[in-house]
């Protein structure tokens, strides 16, 4: 065998207290693709920081293609041919793909771009690999999967031979995976070398030669592919066995809580939401799939009370659809946003005032304008008790800034508070991504919540990109492309095949 | 290159040490200067001291300094809470000091012919309605029709110098001053009482300690100033939870705009009897350092404007007693801000050196 293209000998950074990784030595061969399987937080995406230059690790040394790696210097790591493509792009938008591959790649000094020579470099790279794109064409109108393409063009224009891809499926349609990774083939079989970061164990064993599992900061694990199976990566992932999803009843399902029939939603003449039409009943789960971008945003804020719509009629309980925030939690809208941190949170407050913003004007948390305090802090008491909200570590506890809370309870505490409002007759709950970005235990616990409020008859609306989690949890799913649902079926009655298809299926906006 | 992190935990030593550490560089820095200037540096700062805070004389003067800034302090720190960045607290001072001319100087020099009291007071409404009023322009565009506000709250500054110098030079001219730009006498009934004899002491300055007491309370124990809070810490956040975002702005404007405006008020009826072109040495952004300086809370407004406010007095008897020049004080207040925002900082944050 060759000498390794490149060697981390024991690579150990800590945050504070964190230890992100701890003493992580591997190797990576000529012609290897190999994946860094983990839960979020296990410290994968620090390593690549590391390796990129993002991050300076506090011992540990770096070796590619032989030669020491100068440590936390990006320029470095490009200079010896390591390419990088994030999770979240780093693409200007307002650029064509021309000048997003070429940006930095000339020197300032030069009068004259010769973009002749870089368009022709550029094309050629695009049909050796078979990644089809429009030089001219502007970023923005790309959709996900294409700006990955340019994004893995630009690391290739740039010389790289060592590829870093940061969980790239995580925006893909099952389809779309299937290509990347036809793709990662070829760059292989070229001679060059891949390291791809995900979470999910099937893509693992479908791309890559070897697998390198780690779990809170350490390397727990590297298995050759032929020599490992899905069970075996789970519990090394995870570290202990899994619980099998809780048991679904079969239920009644009972009256429709949320019917939309039509509904339109244009911001400044862009349409937003084409056409949705769709019923949750009460004692259900709907899920809406789809990828990124396809309006998911826009339902979400129309259910949440934040906008309405501008055609089509829209109904809660056979009522009209509140159309403030305050009116959708008074009229028993129990709503998780996508951003915890930025919607859902305010991170500067403290614990029991964020479990009490929702219903603040409300008869029990204010009177005459004036705040009962004891009667709030009470109420985020049983909250933090009910939900297992932890994290609170010093001082009184409920005084806590929410912005301490770690993803999980953060999301507990949302889901509480949500939970926690009023009721008359059934709920209606909107998740949108709502176990995004959450270690295992978190998402079991927030499953188990959903299913339990489904049971206990509450209406249940989820939007997520997670297609695991969407065959997890819902009853019926529908699909969601340019602002339209385009099918709801029970879920057994789709195969991942058929979601993906409907979910990439190209169609006038 | 330098990085900040965020600490996981902040000390509480810290907290103390921090502020603590900021005024001692303060000094460092300005005892240099007044080397520089070729005065001994004990011999100024004791004078500085002396002249601040060291007498009855020099307390009193500190407090009758200290009434406006106060005001406008708390106009800033109220505005700055909810994240509305008002630095116009100048025009609506000088508006409400017009405002209380037009209502218990004009008409005669003796204001409308109502009863005494309710004079009073409709003066003092009419200062805090002005001051609103004209911030209220500046919200309004900004919650509308998203216009910075500010660039708008500070060019509204220009705007009302220049009102201001008309009234002065004509419709609420004084016969009486011989020629200089300078308004009608306030009724003298109206005028408020003086708190110590022989000092300029009045009894603006426990209104403005007791506007401060009430601002906390409200940030503290009412629904509006939870929402006001909400809406300075997340705006976004806040708009999901249900909190009206647009009003709550608004509202606070008003309160901010009639904080300055009664500082305006209680300069006229507590010290100046009339409006003139000068009669605030820029309280109006002075009020901002010190609700900076006060890390925006309502309480430390007080202190950190006699702190200010002192310094400012002080420097004027130190440069009397050696000869360092009295813009000293500038660079004390300006240097203790910066260094105060830094501990702040430093508290929250470490610094990570990278090569």
């Amino acid at each position: 065998m060759s000498a390794p293209v490149l060697r981390l000998s024991l690579i150990t950074k800590r945050f504070g207290t964190l230890v992100a990784n701890d003493a992580i030595s591997l190797t990576l061969a000529r012609g290897e693709v190999l994946a860094l399987l983990g839960e979020n937080g296990a410290g994968k995406s620090t390593l690549v920081s590391i390796l990129f230059g993002h991050y300076l690790a506090d011992e540990g040394s770096i070796e590619v293609f032989g030669q020491a790696l100068a440590p936390g210097d990006p320029a470095a790591a490009l200079a010896a041919g390591i390419g990088m493509v994030h999770q979240h792009f780093t693409l200007a938008d307002n650029l064509s793909v021309l000048d997003n591959v070429m940006i930095g790649t000339e020197p300032m000094w030069k009068p004259a771009s010769d973009r002749g020579a870089a368009r022709r470099r550029l094309l050629d790279l695009a049909q050796r690999f078979g990644l089809a794109v429009d030089p001219d064409a502007s970023v923005a109108r790309l959709a996900v999967g294409e700006k990955q393409r340019v994004e893995i063009l630009k690391a290739l224009y740039r010389g790289a031979r060592l590829l870093i891809l940061d969980e790239p499926t995580a925006v893909l349609t099952p389809q779309e995976s299937e290509s990347l990774f036809a793709t990662l083939k070829r760059f292989v079989a070229d001679g060059m070398s891949v390291i791809f970061i995900s979470h999910k164990l099937d893509e693992v064993l479908v791309a890559a030669d070897r697998i390198a599992v780690l779990r809170a900061g350490r390397l727990v694990a590297e298995r050759a592919r032929a020599a490992t199976n899905k069970a075996e990566l789970a519990y090394l992932m995870v570290g202990r066995e899994i619980a099998p999803p809780p048991k679904r009843s079969a239920r009644q399902r009972g009256p429709a809580v949320l019917e939309s029939s039509n509904v339109q939603l244009r911001d400044g003449g862009r349409s937003r939401l084409a056409a949705v039409s769709l019923a949750v009943h009460s004692g259900e789960i709907v899920a809406i799939a789809g990828v990124a971008g396809n309006g998911q945003g826009a339902l979400a804020e129309l259910l949440f009370g934040e906008s309405t719509p501008t055609q089509g009629t829209l109904k809660l309980n056979g009522a009209a659809y509140p159309r403030t925030p305050r009116a959708a939690v008074t009229a028993g809208v129990a709503r998780v946003p996508e951003d915890r941190r930025a919607q859902g949170s305010v991170g500067d407050l403290s614990l029991w005032e964020n479990t009490a913003i929702e219903q603040l004007r409300s008869p029990p948390f204010a009177r005459f304008g004036l705040l009962r305090r004891g009667a709030m802090q009470t109420f985020a008491r049983t909250l933090v008790t009910q939900f297992d909200v932890r994290g609170a570590t010093h001082g009184d506890a409920l005084d806590t800034p929410a912005r301490l809370l770690s993803g999980g309870n953060l999301q507990k505490l949302i889901l509480g508070r949500a939970l926690s409002s009023p009721r008359a007759g059934p709920r209606l709950i909107v998740a949108d991504q709502p176990t995004w970005g959450l270690d295992v235990g978190a998402v079991a616990d927030i499953h188990a919540r959903l299913i339990a409020a489904r049971d206990a008859g509450d209406a249940v609306l989820v939007i997520s990109e997670d297609l695991d989690e969407i065959f997890a949890l819902a009853d019926r799913i529908a699909v969601i492309n340019h602002g339209r649902i385009v099918e709801t079926r029970a879920t057994a009655d789709w195969t991942l095949a058929e979601l993906g298809l409907a979910m990439a299926e190209k169609r006038a906006a | 290159m330098i990085q900040l992190e965020t600490r996981e935990q902040t000390s509480r030593a810290a907290v103390v040490v921090a502020p603590l550490t900021a005024i001692a560089f303060t000094l460092a820095v300005c005892g240099l200067l007044v080397l520089w200037a070729g005065a001994p540096v004990a011999r100024s700062f004791a004078a500085l001291l002396e002249g601040g805070f060291g007498s009855r004389f020099a307390l009193t003067e500190t407090l009758t300094r200290a009434t406006p800034l106060i005001l406008t302090g708390l106009a800033a720190a109220v505005a700055f809470r909810a994240r509305f960045f008002n630095i116009g607290a100048e025009g609506q001072l000088y508006l409400g000091a017009l405002a209380a001319v037009a209502v218990g100087g004009l008409h005669g020099g003796a204001g409308f012919a109502w009863p005494l009291p309710l004079l009073f007071i409709a003066m003092m409404a009419a200062a805090m309605l002005a001051g609103a009023a004209w911030l209220a322009i500046a919200a309004v565009l900004r919650t509308r029709l998203a216009v910075d506000e500010v660039v708008t709250t500070l060019l509204l500054n220009f705007v009302v110098l220049l009102f201001v110098s008309w009234m002065l030079d004509g419709p609420m001219k004084d016969p009486a001053a011989m020629g200089w730009p300078q308004s009608v006498a306030l009724n003298p009934a109206l005028e408020l009482s003086k708190l110590i004899e022989r000092s300029r002491l009045h009894s603006g300055l426990p209104t403005a300690v007791a506007a401060a007491a009430l601002l906390w309370a409200m940030l503290k124990f009412t629904a509006f100033g939870f929402e006001m809070r909400a809406v300075g810490a997340n705006r976004e956040a806040a708009r999901f939870a249900g909190i009206p975002v647009n009003m709550t702005v608004i509202k606070t404007a008003l309160i901010s705009g009639a904080l300055a405006g009664l500082a305006g008020a209680v300069e006229v009826a507590g010290r100046t009897s009339y409006v003139t072109l000068d009669m605030s040495p820029g309280y109006g952004y002075a009020g901002i350092v010190v609700a900076m300086l006060a890390a925006l809370n309502p309480l430390g407004v007080v202190l950190a404007a006699v702190f200010i406010a002192g310094m400012f007095v002080g420097a004027d008897s130190m440069s009397r007693a050696v000869t360092v020049p009295t813009y000293v004080a500038d660079v004390i207040v300006a240097v203790s801000l910066l260094a105060m925002l830094v501990a702040a900082q430093l508290v929250r944050y470490r610094v990570r050196w990278r090569t």
